[in-house]
This record gives C-alpha cells, structure tokens and sequence, in this order.
C-alpha cells in the first residue's frame, strides 16, 4: 500500500509537469489550429528565465577582509553579493534564497512577450499552410531557441537550488499511519503539485467565468461565427497564444530546481508532451490535464522494481505503448472532441 | 529508355553522371588554398550525400506520394545498421549479405509498425510512428543491451565467429568491410596539379545503390502504383468511395521506405561497421523529414539534394573555427575585424544548428516547395524574361507592316 502511494505521489510531479506543457500545447492548437514543435523550447525558455535571475542575484564584488587570511597568509579576498550589500545580509540573503519563484514574477511578462513576437512574428502566417508546414517552421524556431540559449549559457545542465526552506522532505507516511520513512516526499516536488494545479485551475477558472474566456471558448468551436459577430478573434488568439507560452514558462521556471535546466530539456519533454496531447485527445483541455497525470504515474509505477523485474525495460516504454493502445482503441484520445483533426 | 521518358531518363543521366563525378565536382579548390575547407570531396562526407540521399528518396516515397508523415523512419535506418553490423560479427565482411539481411529486417519491421501505425492518419499518424521509434530507441538503450550493446554501441570485435570469413586477419587485427575482395575503405588519391581527387571503392558502392534506389524511385513515380499513393494523398476519402481499400497501398508505401531506409542503414555500417541507437532518435527521424522538405517532397530530385544541403552544411558549418573567420576578414581594420569575427562566431562551428534552425525557418516561410521549388523559380524568372524578349521582338517587328 505505502509503495503505491509512493509512486502515485512521484508520478505527480512529472504528471504535473506534463500537464502544464500538454494543457499549454493544447490552447494552442484549440484556439489557432497551429501544431507548435516550439512548445517544449519555451518550457525551457522559462526554465532559464530562473537561471538568469538567479545569476543576476548573485552577482558579486570582491573585497579584502583584513580580519582574515587565506592560507599563504595573505588577506582573503571576500565575495559579497551587490544584493546582500544593498539590503543588508538578511534581506539579501533571502531574496538570493528565494531566486527561483521570484523568478515567476519575471518569466511572466518575459514569456508573454516571447509568445507575442512568435506569433505575430512567425505563426501568424502559418495559420493556412498545411500542419506539416507549422511543424517544420515550429521545430526550425526550436532548434533557433534553443541554440540561442546554448550560446549564453553552454550545455551543462544549471544546477538552481530552490529555497532553503523547501529543500527537506516529508515523511508523508508517518501522517498516513504508515512507518516513518516509508513515504518520502521532497518539499519541493509538492510546491511543484500545488502549484500544477493552481495554475490549471487558474487557466480553466479564466476561459470558465470571464467573459473574454468565454469568446474564446466560442472561437474555438466555431471560429467562423464568432468573427462573423464582429468580434476579432484573432487578437484575443495570439493573447491565449501568449498565455500558453507564459504557462509552459512557468511551468520550467519551478521545474529548474528539480532537474537542472540544460538547453535541450524542452526538446525532451515535448515528445512526452505531444504524446499526452494525442492520448487526452487534440483540442480537449481537461483530457490534456488527466492524460499528463495519467501517463506521469504510470510512469512512475512503471518504474518500480517489482514490476520491471517482471516486465523489463517496461518503465522506459510505458508512456509510448499506453498511447499506442490508446489511440488504436479510442482513436480520438480519452476525451478528444469529434472532427478535430480528422481526415 | 529504361523504360523512362526522355525527361526522367535525363534527370536519371544527370545524376548518375553527378554521382560519378562528385570526387571532382566537390572538390573546386586546391589543397593549399583558403578556399580548401569548402571541399566536400573526401569519402567520408560523399558516402553521407549518397546514403542520407537514399533515406530521404524512401522518406519521399511514403511523404511525398501518400501525404503520411512519419516521424519514427530513423528506427528503420537504426534496425538496418544493427542487423548489418551483425552479419558482419556472424557471417563474414562481405558488404552484400549484410545489406541484404539490413534491407529484409527493416522491411520486417515497417511491415509491423505500418501494420498498426496506417490505422490512422494526420497527425495520430505521425505520434505513433513517433511512438514506435521512441520505444525502439528506448529499448535499445536498455533491455536490448545483449543485442545491440547499449550506450557503447555494437561493435566488431577480434572474437566474432565470421563463420565464411576470418575472426582475425593475419596480422591479428579486424578484418575491413569488403565486397568480393574489394576493401570498402580503400581509396585512390589522385593528384593533379593543386588539386587532390579522392575516389573511395565504397562510394562507389554506395553511388550504384543511390543510382538503383533512385531509379526505382522514378519507376514508383511514374508507375500506376505511384498513382494510387497520390490518390491517398489528394483524396483519401473519394478513394474509398470508389470502392478502393487504401490501406495496402499504403502499408506498401511505408513497407518499400522502410526498406530504403534500411538499405541506408545497411551501407552506413558497410562504410563504418559499428551501430548506436543514437541513429534511431527522434531528431534523426526529424532530420530525415527536414531533409525531404527542404529539397521539396513529392519531387523526385528535391529529398537528393535537401540531404546534400544539409550534410554539407553541417559539415562545413561546424570546421569553420575562431582562428578560419580572422583568416577571412584579416583584409578589414582590426577593430571590425574582431567585431565581424564575434558577429559570425554563433553561426559557425559548434554553433552550426542555429544557422540550420534559420534557415529551416527561412525555407519554410519562403519557400514552401522546397529548393526544387526555388529552382523553379529562378528558371520561370529567366523563361519569362526570355518570352517578354521575344514578344517585344514580335512587336518590334510587325509595326515594319
């Protein structure tokens, strides 16, 4: 019983992350039908957004501490941090501390206006053109991001610790009745749950109960109509485009903690991503958000050695076969609309 | 001839005489001049033309004709390699039997993923053939480690049986890849002047299948077969009405890509013997359909020339170092020297794929139809051109009356 919550508890933080890219690839292709190879690149994007405040923060000046000597006996030269100078150690010291979801208040308008340029830059012109064409330009802008950042920040993975007082783990167990040490959970990986689920929760609440949201909605199951009562559609399009680009970055800002960000980390989510799109079904939100959960645990179950000493190799195949099955029995995913990308 | 028109018989002349004379046609400039590091003519890099230009004239066969796009074909190519090199570990060094077993394997195994995969259409399609080749990939890192050797990759060893063969040469090394004798890697360097040729007996190799792969290529095209892909592609559902089942036209589509794919597979360990799964990843499965698209799919000499384009590209790209662009702008004041130096330095050398990521976006904007289509172009600039002289001849002329 304890093992199974276990892994449930591990399959959520990668099914939440999952989600987040799938829920954001999935507003895209709802709202401008445009499948974006790019989506992962972004995730990765904001990944590095928390890279970079975190350097910025530590940022630091060198001054000689005539108290002290280094081992020559020579006067050490002390590091301090331009922050911890102005705001004093405490202060500075925390807001170093807490680089990472400070780093959300950044990634926000930097995400947003990456969406923007994207798709008035780019997209916009690809709304026509057949999805092998958005694909191809997608996956071309990917490589271009992607590259880019490798330039700035070469390819070792960054390690970006979170704060200090997210950085134990809870023994989830003891409060279950179970042994202590038997249900482990990095603090973290919980903040990254809860936060999943804010944000899809703050996502559907908005095309939900806003007005905007709603039109939205309605261009999304009909387009035509909608521009056709005077509405312009296309602008509030490459807002929700700029949403889902912001969500994806958020998404790789708090995910930087958990595994070190390096340059070709979206690439490597965007593949599972696409695969929970296609599995939850193209155009439908909720089956995007259940199927990232879904696959995250079987993965995560997959993993376990009791079922891989049966199965070998299983927990490196299980997401692939899952949409296999999936899509050769319910060939529109678990929740998937009718004629939404059907020939 | 060949059972060709007179239009593809040229085209298929054309490039047989390309691809024999590509040793000197790659090689323009002389050894010792600045311009040297542009040439393509060494072995190593044609043998890549060739066999990525058969990848991506079977890649065309399933994308160009039936509009399905496949993004898990590098799995084919993975799976060709492997069953080549173990020919090679089993039987003997002889090129022919292993590329036989890799084009049979690959076609085996398109026979199954096509099978399921063909179920379904768009982009359901193109993640499950993902899906498969992902599996393949994953599977080959891990739970095929007997078979395929893991992260390290298969390689030939001094203890392989080689039952028709030898496990060692007499000097006790691994015997070369060989065609009846002939070594694979053997190659005749012939100087003339500054120039230095190079022709590589596996080029050679690799040239008459490219020659055999493209001419049954344009046999497909041309044939009522390739009329029937186009049909899946132009109107699946109008071709059901009419009482015609698709799906085995284009399971064989898949299947005979497979198979190419796996004849690339086969000669790419012919040249090198050794296989990883790295061939298998999803991003060679991308680079394959870059390629196709970027020369023009559904053209016969488009996937050829977009597996040029880009091999030479990364080739030349990623040698281009700090050290070759001061050699390039050293005629320009040292100030914008170094600042041209800094402004290039992201797009060369390691930074090569930024350049292609670029251009892919580029070509997609701008040139939809691929570089066929940008031929096309220039050549209906220049057609135009000529009619409007010859009309303006024709006015000149008749005012005379």
């Amino acid at each position: 019983m304890d093992a199974i919550i276990l892994q449930i508890l591990n399959g959520l933080d990668k099914g939440s992350a999952y989600a987040l890219i799938a829920l954001g690839l999935t507003l895209i292709f709802g709202t401008l039908g445009v499948v974006n190879f790019a989506h992962g690149a972004l995730f990765m994007i904001g990944a590095f957004c928390a890279v970079t405040l975190s350097r910025l923060f530590n940022l630091s000046f060198e001054t000689v501490d005539p108290d002290r000597t280094d081992f020559l006996g020579n006067p050490a030269t002390v590091e301090t941090t331009y922050i911890e100078h102005w705001l004093g150690s405490q202060m500075g010291g925390a807001i170093i501390d807490w680089a990472v979801p400070l780093s959300l208040l950044i990634a926000i308008p930097v995400m947003i206006a990456v969406g923007f340029i994207m798709e008035r830059g780019i997209i916009k012109h690809f709304y026509s053109r057949p999805h092998a064409d958005q694909i191809l330009v997608t996956f071309g802008l990917a490589i271009v991001l992607q590259e880019v950042i490798k330039y700035f920040y070469g390819a070792n993975p960054i390690p970006t610790p979170a704060p200090d007082a997210f950085r134990g783990s809870l023994d989830i167990g003891v409060m279950l009745g179970f042994d202590p040490n038997a249900i482990i959970y990095p603090y973290w990986r919980l903040v990254y749950f809860a936060f999943a689920a804010v944000i899809i929760g703050a996502v559907f609440a908005f095309l939900r109960f806003t007005t905007f949201g709603m039109v939205v909605r309605a261009g999304m199951a009909d387009r035509e109509t909608v521009g056709l009562l005077g509405i312009n559609i296309d602008k509030r399009f490459t807002i929700m485009f700029g949403i889902a680009a912001a969500v994806a970055g958020l998404a790789g800002v708090m995910y930087a903690p958990i595994n070190s960000p390096n340059y070709h980390m979206g690439m490597d989510f965007l593949v599972l991503s696409f695969v929970v799109v296609v599995v939850g079904g193209m155009g439908s939100l909720p089956g995007a958000v259940l199927a990232g959960f879904l696959l995250g645990i079987l993965e995560s179950f997959a993993s376990m050695n009791e079922i891989k000493s049966i199965l070998p190799g299983i927990d490196q195949i299980i997401i692939y076969l899952i949409a296999i099955i999936i899509l050769l029995t319910r060939p529109r995913g678990l929740m998937g609309r009718k004629g939404v990308m059907e020939e | 001839m060949l059972g060709l028109n007179t239009k593809d018989f040229l085209l298929f002349v054309i490039v047989a005489i390309l691809a024999l004379f590509a040793p000197f046609i790659l090689n323009p400039f002389p050894v010792d001049s600045a311009m040297a590091q542009f040439n393509a003519g060494y072995p190593d890099l044609m043998q890549r033309f060739l066999i990525y230009g058969i990848f991506a004239i079977g890649f065309n066969i399933l994308f160009g004709l039936t509009g399905y796009l496949s993004f898990g074909h590098a799995a084919f190519l993975g799976v060709g390699s492997y069953s080549a090199v173990w020919m090679f570990k089993l039987l003997s060094m002889n090129v022919l039997p292993a590329i036989a077993l890799s084009v049979v394997v690959a076609g085996i195994f398109a026979l199954l993923i096509g099978f399921i995969s063909l179920r379904r259409a768009g982009i359901y399609f193109a993640i499950l053939t993902l899906a498969f080749a992902q599996m393949s990939f994953n599977l080959a890192y891990s739970v095929l480690t007997p078979i395929t050797n893991g992260e390290t990759g298969l390689q030939l060893s001094l203890n392989d049986p080689r039952i028709l063969g030898v496990s060692r040469t007499a000097d006790g090394s691994i015997p070369v890849t060989n065609l009846f004798g002939i070594e694979m890697r053997e190659t005749y360097e012939m100087v003339m002047g500054g120039w230095a040729f190079q022709f590589n007996n596996g080029y050679y190799l690799c040239a008459v299948f490219m020659l055999l792969s493209f001419y049954l290529a344009i046999r497909i095209f041309r044939s009522p077969f390739g009329m029937m892909l186009r049909a899946i592609k132009s109107n699946n559902t109008r071709m059901t009405y009419t009482g015609l089942n698709a799906r085995p036209y284009a399971l064989a589509a898949f299947v005979i890509s497979g198979m190419y794919a796996g004849l690339a597979g086969g000669l790419m360990a012919a040249m090198d013997p050794l296989a990883g799964a790295e061939r298998m990843q999803w991003t060679a499965s991308g680079e394959v359909v870059l390629m196709t698209i970027l020369g023009g799919a559904g053209t016969l000499i488009g996937p050829v020339l977009g597996a040029g384009f880009i091999k030479y590209f990364e080739n030349i790209f990623s040698k281009i170092n700090d050290n070759v662009l001061h050699g390039w702008f050293a005629f320009l004041p040292d100030g914008i020297e170094n600042l041209m130096v800094t402004l290039v330095h992201p797009f060369v050398g390691k930074g090569w794929h930024l350049t292609l990521g670029l251009m892919f976006v580029l070509v997609v904007v701008f040139l939809p139809g691929g570089l066929v289509e940008g031929g096309k172009r220039i050549a209906g600039l220049f057609r135009r051109r000529k009619a409007r002289d010859e009309t303006d001849q024709s006015k000149q002329s008749n005012p005379a009356e």
